[in-house]
């Protein structure tokens, strides 16, 4: 009997690296064989982040959704690092969705290497350790005394490959508390590491949701309400049914379902629907929002203040100076290259659902409602996402999937949003407007600040964000405009218009306080550490650091042509901290261009350059197009913009040059798939002043007519 | 109807108008080649007719009868990678990757017309190319390298 358990622990022992909120390891027996690979090795899995096989392969399973931040390659470092394994000689594998194993399988909130960082470096250690505790037993010597380097464990001139190991690994207890390398031990952390799916990438085969094929399975398409504030009444489908490869036209919810053989034909199909909307409320138009925001900040704040410190009416009252500005910015679509797509198939007492998304998890959870199925009967396989930018923290389209395989009779379908679909099918970044009021004493410091927010169906104010905590009398007021106009969370949410506002109205301060911008900041950020006001959710040191190190590489103050501008903006959020310099040029006939922005960046440990890199310079550039150029309006419930016609993108020519500093640092990693976005448009929207005198106030910007 | 994709001749049973891509993408099973915008607009659907980068999108699967297609797929000669989609790899020019194979493609035409085209000439001839993640300093590059 004893034989018979050994036996069966042997191959299935898993680490459950966080089960609970610690890194308590704890144990999965399962009680199945291994798997054989295709050439008679027999694949172990040490736990669920590594498998080795028995001639010494070893994968990495990586359960984070990819959605191009890079963690498909970053994550897996953590673990190979610490399994102390040859990086190119191992298998990197995407994990589905699997709550008993893994944790926060989530993209989103620049979070993925930040919640790893500790646990994935762990589930690799304590493979290691069994590896070299089964070493050890077998050459009867101490473990401590055994070291492992790329794939084998060492003793005095002994050596054996994992492989040779993995059974008798699998045999035993998984340590508790193993310790992790220091940071000058890394071979692999900090090593510049390209993409592990290049090599699929660049000959056409990675397969996203979009292009997910099954046996027997339908495309869809589907017709949505064309204006917010619509509902579907009835429709005539005669024509569209008789549309050659068109199998089922369906109709649910608010919506009617085109299905047929391939995506031209059902796209063709749904042209020959016929259906009647009704107005089932207001429709709204662009020029009504902006006359509510406006109505609502142009009152008494009358919720309770999101953050107060003092009391700024009596600051107010006694100021030598009162400045004040107002900000707009427009609904956002996300856009992301690969539109909305899901694949599923419903079966009587489960379902397989597998595509693009950015919250599995949440996706099961939806699904298992809305169809009245055990979650555990469902299974998510989470491809590589043709961009998220907050859009797939939406579970909508997976929704529109799984109603769409059931209605039709359990069929596998995959739902395919065209680009119009995507663009005029909601989710925005909410539409917002910004007022902010700030008093000068008569020392020219900052005594008080006033930031009132409103957004449609949503946005809200960033309540902690610097200046707070550097000045005696704050407060942070939100309001919300409820509409039919449905909103997301989009690439550093709520941060993204926040700091365009604050960053620019901080250099409209510095001016009025006849200081340079980059002074005040140091000098707020000297009181927020000598005298915090509340709370201080940024350290102003690492604060102030970056803040210096832009300037320098920036050249800030210093001359750098007479047509040469620059701007200055510096923004905390997801845990990092980030300082830009904008360099704007005045061209020949008085138009701007910009030509550069300087990057420093506090994101603590940088797990991988190459990806870290890569995402600072799209995160900018990403944020000077949307600053720029883009805009999603309405008219009577209508979205304006339906393609990339009406919808401007930053392309090459637009893109500025992109200089980066990383601070050297050795603190545990903190977001950057988003931070580096917020303050980009405010950096540039500070060079423009410095140009042309003109304070930029909306977005998007190409509408000031400055820009060659 | 019979089209020429990647050396290959192909017999297609479909109405003349299809395009170009959903005849590559559903009906070859060539996925390569990606919609983005189904206008032309944003370049992931771009593939090789006679050596020009075209938007397979908005291309009638009929007009290219005749004619020799290459898509990503038919890069790739004797197991050795192009130097472009070398080059890509090279640079880790990607995020999210869904606009490269249109990029690479794009960058292929350049080249057979350009063999050295200068940053400014880059930048012109992807005009018609959108990286919604914007890792175009990279695909500069990696260009300029290829």
């Amino acid at each position: 009997m004893q034989e018979q358990a050994n036996l069966n622990r042997r191959n299935f022992i898993r680490i459950s690296a966080l089960t609970g909120g610690g890194l308590v390891l704890g144990f999965n027996y399962f009680l199945t064989s291994c798997s054989t690979s295709q050439d008679g090795g027999q694949v172990i899995e040490l736990n669920a982040f590594v498998k080795i096989d028995t001639k010494g392969r070893v994968t990495i399973m990586s359960p984070n959704p990819e959605v191009g931040q890079g963690v498909k390659t970053s994550l897996p470092m953590l673990v190979a690092e610490e399994l102390d394994v040859d990086w190119k000689e191992i298998k990197i594998e995407q994990a589905g969705l699997d709550t008993v194993n893994y944790k926060r399988q989530v993209a989103g909130g620049s979070g993925s290497v930040r919640e790893s960082w500790e646990s994935f470096r762990k589930v690799g250690a304590t493979a290691r350790q069994m590896l070299i505790s089964a070493a050890a037993a077998a050459w009867g010597v101490p473990a401590a005394e055994c070291a492992t380097e790329n794939g084998h464990v060492v003793y005095k001139g002994k050596k054996k490959t994992y492989g040779e190991l993995v059974e008798q690994a699998a045999k035993l207890p998984v340590p508790e508390n193993v310790a992790v390398k220091p940071a000058t031990a890394f071979r692999i952390i900090g090593q510049r590491t390209r993409n592990v799916d290049n090599h699929a990438i660049v000959t056409g085969q990675y397969k996203y949701g979009i292009d997910t094929k099954r046996e027997g399975m339908l495309y869809a398409t589907i017709i949505r309400p064309p204006a917010f504030g619509m509902t579907l009444e009835s429709l005539d489908d005669a024509e569209a049914k008789r549309s050659p490869g068109v199998q089922q036209v369906l109709r649910f919810d608010n919506k009617i379902a085109v299905l047929g053989r391939s995506t031209w034909e059902v796209m063709q199909a749904a042209k020959k629907v016929k259906p009647q909307w009704k107005e089932d409320g207001t429709l709204e138009s662009t020029a009504d929002y902006t006359e509510k925001l406006h109505g609502i900040l142009a009152k008494k704040p009358e919720d309770k203040p999101r953050r107060q410190d003092g009391n700024i009416g009596q600051a107010f009252a006694k100021a030598a100076k009162v400045i004040e500005l107002a900000f707009d910015a427009p609904f956002l679509a996300h856009n992301t290259m690969e539109p909305m797509n899901f694949f599923a198939h419903v079966t009587a007492d489960g379902a397989e659902l597998y595509g693009p998304i950015q919250t599995p998890e949440r996706a099961r959870g939806r699904i298992a409602e809305l169809l009245k199925l055990p979650e555990e009967k469902i299974s998510v396989m989470m491809t590589r996402m043709g961009g998220g930018f907050g859009r797939r923290l939406m579970t909508d389209f997976v929704e529109e999937a799984a109603m769409v395989s059931r209605l039709a009779g359990n069929v596998p379908v995959n739902v395919i949003w065209s680009r119009e679909d995507d663009m005029t099918g909601g989710f925005y970044r909410p539409m917002c407007s910004y007022r902010y009021k700030a008093a000068l004493n008569g020392n020219n410091e900052l005594v008080a600040w006033h930031h009132h927010s409103a957004g449609v169906s949503g946005g809200g104010a960033s309540p902690d964000s610097f200046p707070a905590g550097a000045v005696p009398n704050f407060q942070v007021d939100a309001h919300t405009y409820k509409s039919p106009v449905t909103t997301a969370p989009w690439r550093g949410p709520t941060h993204n218009y926040i700091a365009f506002s604050e960053q620019s109205f901080l250099d409209e301060i510095a001016r009025q306080a006849g200081k340079d911008p980059v002074a005040l900041r140091l000098e707020l950020l000297e009181q927020a550490r000598a005298n915090p006001v509340g709370k201080v959710n940024y350290e102003p040191d690492r604060f102030a650091a970056v803040i210096k190190k832009a300037a320098e590489i920036g050249g800030w103050g210093k001359s750098k042509g007479e047509n040469i501008f620059q701007g200055f903006a510096a923004h905390f959020s997801f845990a990092s901290y980030v300082a830009q310099v904008a360099e704007v040029e005045k061209q020949a006939d008085g138009k701007l261009k910009l030509k550069k922005i300087y990057c420093v960046v506090d994101c603590g440990t940088v797990v991988n350059p190459s990806g870290a890199e890569t995402q600072v310079e799209g995160s900018i550039i990403d944020g000077i197009g949307h600053a720029m150029y883009a805009e999603l309006t309405l008219t009577n419930g209508r979205p304006d913009q339906s393609n990339f016609h009406n919808y401007r993108m930053i392309r090459m020519r637009e893109a500025p040059a992109v200089e980066i500093h990383f601070i050297q640092s050795s603190v545990a990693p903190t977001g950057l798939g988003e931070p580096c976005l917020p303050p980009a448009g405010a950096a540039l929207a500070n060079a423009v002043f410095a140009a042309s005198g003109v304070r930029l106030l909306d977005q998007p910007f190409i509408k000031s007519g400055l820009f060659a | 109807m019979k089209i020429n994709v990647n050396s290959t001749e192909y017999t297609l049973n479909v109405p003349d108008n299809t395009s170009l891509l959903d005849a590559l993408r559903v009906h070859l099973n060539l996925t390569g080649s990606k919609y983005g915008c189904g206008e032309g607009a944003c370049g992931a659907c771009k593939v090789l007719v006679d050596g020009r980068a075209v938007p397979s999108c908005i291309t009638p699967v009929a007009s290219v009868q005749h004619k020799s297609v290459v898509t990503i797929e038919g890069l790739e000669k004797d197991g050795k990678l192009h130097p472009l989609q070398q080059a890509f790899l090279d640079e880790d020019a990607f995020q999210c990757a869904y606009c490269s194979p249109g990029m690479i493609m794009a960058a292929v035409a350049l080249k057979s017309r350009n063999p050295h085209p200068s940053r400014q000439e880059i930048i012109d001839a992807m005009q018609g190319n959108i990286c919604r993640c914007c890792a175009y300093p990279r695909i500069i590059n990696a260009i300029s390298k290829a």
